[in-house]
């Protein structure tokens, strides 16, 4: 079985991000970038199947602009096989977005025939949760979204979901896109023996037209503000106090 | 260490702890003299220039010697040093102090303000255009020996071991990554060549080596107030004579101000609070002007080595040598050590190359001591061997009167006026018991000009993963409350500048409480700790702070 996994090159968790002055994004100038941590579980669920001896073979894609090499390595370093790094943007501010990227994957896909692909359910920068979504429709693949648990059996994956009310267990046809919750596993470290050993893995470079893909903005930023900050809070003397401004001040009961 | 663990090795020619100036220089270095040399470079930041933290006013001597064509190249060397003034505060006043009276080696013009995080970057393109292998991403945790006891290499990227110290379930013992030379470059304080000082006694028979605390913010200033090119170097307030230090303000490219604070850590005091002491200078009129409508941007912290030439150790031992900072390179009058930094590295990889050339490895590379205690940085380093000695014994006027003349009778003759002063003790030795001082009364911080320690730190952007041990170690976990708290009011409270130590108040009395997750790799608790009970050691790879561009 193969597992195709995308991944992304996202501001680094630990990093507070910043607005850029005209509004336009946030300022990713020198900022730390790391793989989408849904993503690292990804791949991390995929090389487990692997070394369960599930699957033969695991491909990681990258869509976005040609640093994102380092994001596959670290791919290549926790276990996948080989890596496409598609060069759709030239500008670290400019966002690829979720149907260009679904629309890649798609062919990515259909050229590489995987069984399987298990992708973050959403990265960290945009929020958006969409491209496993578009990938399954466009494709016509079964889908499973908010994975915390993966189970495959012959022709089929029994998928826990995280949902609203509690957990939901499904059972879908293969090939299929799940998308993985934060509680799918735990990633590994990227240990130096393996990221030298992944300086010699296979990293195919394409662009969106070896694909037939338009990779072109269609979505317009309008504004991006930070939230505002938060005020500072305050002692209550009495309980009685502290109800009063529950009513009158916080309007929340 | 758990003798059951089993590594794996890779050898190289030369090992390099360190992605700083002085690794980076030495591994370029390496590759220009022979392409075939092995050479890899291990950093603990998690890229390269993640945990480089410096002013900067660059000497570009350094840069010259090792890639003259760095214009070419792109290099990332700010704006050029237009307007270079240093200033005397008062609490409420600042005299400039004209620049006529200033020994030469003092004048900032034609050097260039820069982020040496953006410089180091753009040198480790070089050197891995070069071939050089670098890891970042990746602690040393320990020296590998020989069967001489010659250093052998260094464990690195260590991982995943639980809060106990034992294997977690993601544990990566690491590798050995050996050499037939090691260069530690670690910067001031570093912990492997701590050891390697300790062990080899390399500090026998030179000063001890003394630190300050150095403490930047980057801010976007209102573009109205952003004069490019400017250079500021102040003294006196808000520190007066509670201790030696000083601030800078430096107007970088694209409008961000590079404000920063340096304090001795030799002061008596255990009341005074470097960080307040930082967020106090900028209430002072001459900075708060500056910053209003401006936005700080990015905050961190990093202890500097200023014992200067009388204090570098011993630089060579079996198969292994001392770099930059490890050294303690940092000529303090002159605020610099950049430039030093790069020459030694120079100077070790030729010693190295010619070494490896001979069919050499694991020896003493004793050309490298000699090249570095007769060539540039040795005339660097002597001419203001003498101001800090002074600044100690005669405050600040001393360190301006004395120490200037001292270094004008160098600069003119090549000699030191005072000879070579001794520094005294060490600056832990230095703190002095609480019961002699009284408690310093600091205001609070506006969270518009002064921060809180914790908000700042925020902007430091550190992590450390909390699954694991402590990185910062107590010989003796009960000598806090024991003896720091009564004897010493407990300073790591306050000389910590992310907040790390807490006593706490609980119901069943004091409790003290190490935030290691806060820890910016800064080195002063190791540095000033009067007992000398903490030991600053590394944490996983990629951890610490993240610094976009310090």
């Amino acid at each position: 079985m193969k597992i195709l996994v995308p991944v992304k090159r996202v501001i680094d968790f630990n990093v507070k991000p910043r607005v850029k002055s005209d509004g336009s994004g946030v300022d990713l100038a020198n900022v730390k970038m790391s793989m989408n941590p849904f993503d690292e579980i990804a791949v991390e669920e995929a090389v487990r199947l692997k070394e369960a001896g599930k699957a033969s073979e695991i491909l990681v894609v990258s869509i976005g602009v040609k640093q994102a090499q380092e994001t596959l390595r670290t791919a290549l370093a926790m276990g996948a096989d080989r890596a496409i790094l598609v060069t759709a943007s030239e500008d670290v501010h400019q966002d690829v977005e979720p149907l260009a990227v679904a629309r890649i994957l798609k062919a990515v896909a259909e050229a590489e025939k995987p069984d399987l692909v298990i992708a973050g359910k959403q990265a960290i920068d945009n929020d958006m949760n969409a491209v496993g979504q578009m990938l399954a429709a466009l494709l016509g693949w079964s889908q499973a979204s908010f994975a915390s648990s993966l189970t495959l059996e012959e022709g089929h994956a029994s998928v826990v979901r995280e949902v609203d009310g509690g957990l939901q267990t499904v059972r879908v046809k293969l090939p299929a896109v799940i998308t993985a919750d934060l509680r799918l596993n735990e990633p590994r470290y990227a240990s130096l023996p393996n990221i030298m050993k992944a300086k010699k893995k296979p990293l195919e470079e394409k662009t969106p037209a070896d694909y037939g893909v338009d990779a072109s903005p269609r979505l317009t930023i309008l504004k991006t503000a930070e939230p505002p900050s938060r005020k500072a809070g305050i002692k209550v003397g009495s309980v009685d106090e502290l109800i009063s401004k529950l009513k009158t001040e916080a309007g929340v009961i | 260490m758990d003798a059951k663990i089993q590594r794996e090795r890779m050898d190289y020619d030369v090992v390099i702890v360190g992605a700083g100036p002085a690794g980076l220089s030495a591994a370029i270095r390496l590759k220009q003299l022979d392409p075939e040399l092995s050479v890899v470079l291990l950093e603990k930041g998690s890229e390269v220039g993640a945990h480089i933290l410096s002013g900067a006013v660059l000497d570009l001597c350094g840069l010259e010697a090792l890639l003259p064509d760095w214009r070419e190249r792109g290099a990332p060397l700010g704006v050029e040093v237009e307007q270079d003034e240093f200033r005397l505060l008062t609490r409420t006043k600042s005299l400039r102090i004209p620049n006529w009276p200033m020994p030469p080696m003092m004048s900032n013009h034609g050097k260039r303000i820069v982020s040496m995080g953006l410089v180091c970057r753009w040198m480790a393109a070089q050197a891995e255009a070069l071939g050089v292998e670098i890891f970042p991403g990746m602690s040393c945790s320990e020296i590998v020996r020989g069967e001489r006891g010659e250093v052998r290499g260094v464990v690195a990227g260590e991982f995943g071991k639980r809060a106990d110290g034992t294997p977690g379930p993601h544990y990566e013992p690491g590798m050995e990554i050996l050499g037939k030379y090691v260069f530690l470059a670690e910067g001031a304080r570093g912990s492997l060549s701590k050891e390697l000082i300790a062990s080899f006694d390399l500090s026998r028979g030179h000063e001890p080596q003394k630190f300050g605390l150095g403490m930047k913010e980057v801010w976007r200033l209102d573009p109205a107030k952003h004069r490019q090119g400017a250079a500021t170097h102040s003294m006196g307030w808000p520190l007066g004579r509670k201790a030696g230090g000083g601030g800078f303000l430096y107007h970088a490219e694209g409008g961000e101000l590079f404000l920063g604070f340096v304090v001795h850590l030799n002061y008596k005091n255990p009341y005074l609070h470097p960080y307040l002491e930082f967020q106090d200078f900028k209430r002072h009129p001459f900075v708060a002007e500056l910053l209003e409508g401006g936005e700080r941007l990015v905050y961190g912290a990093r202890a500097i080595s200023e014992g200067g030439w009388q204090s570098i150790p011993k630089l060579t031992a079996p198969g292994a040598v001392l770099l930059g900072c490890s050294a303690g390179l940092v000529n303090v009058p002159r605020i610099k050590g950049n430039h030093n930094a790069m020459l030694s590295g120079i100077a070790a990889a030729e010693a190295a190359h010619a070494a490896i050339r001979a069919g050499r490895s694991g020896d003493e590379l004793t050309a490298y001591e000699a090249d570095l205690r007769s060539g540039p940085i040795a005339q660097d380093l002597k001419k203001g061997r003498n101001v800090k000695p002074l600044w100690t014994r005669f405050g600040l006027t001393g360190a301006l009167g004395l120490g200037g003349l001292d270094m004008w009778a160098a600069s003119l003759t090549g000699r030191n006026l005072f000879g070579s002063l001794s520094h005294g003790g060490t600056d832990a030795a230095a703190t002095e018991p609480a019961a002699g001082h009284k408690p310093i009364d600091y205001p609070r911080p506006d969270g518009k000009l002064a921060f809180d320690r914790l908000t700042n730190v925020a902007f430091a952007f550190t992590n450390h993963e909390e699954s694991q041990p402590a990185h910062l170690k107590l010989k003796d976990p009960a000598l806090p409350l024991s003896r720091s708290l009564p004897e010493f009011a407990e300073p790591a409270q306050r000389y910590c500048p992310a907040g790390v130590y807490e006593v706490l108040d609980e119901p069943s009395g004091p409790r003290f409480q190490i935030n290691f997750q806060n820890c910016v790799h800064c080195k002063t608790c190791d540095v000033k700790d009067p007992l000398q009970n903490i030991l600053w050691t590394t944490p996983q790879g990629g951890e610490g702070p993240n610094y976009p561009n310090m």
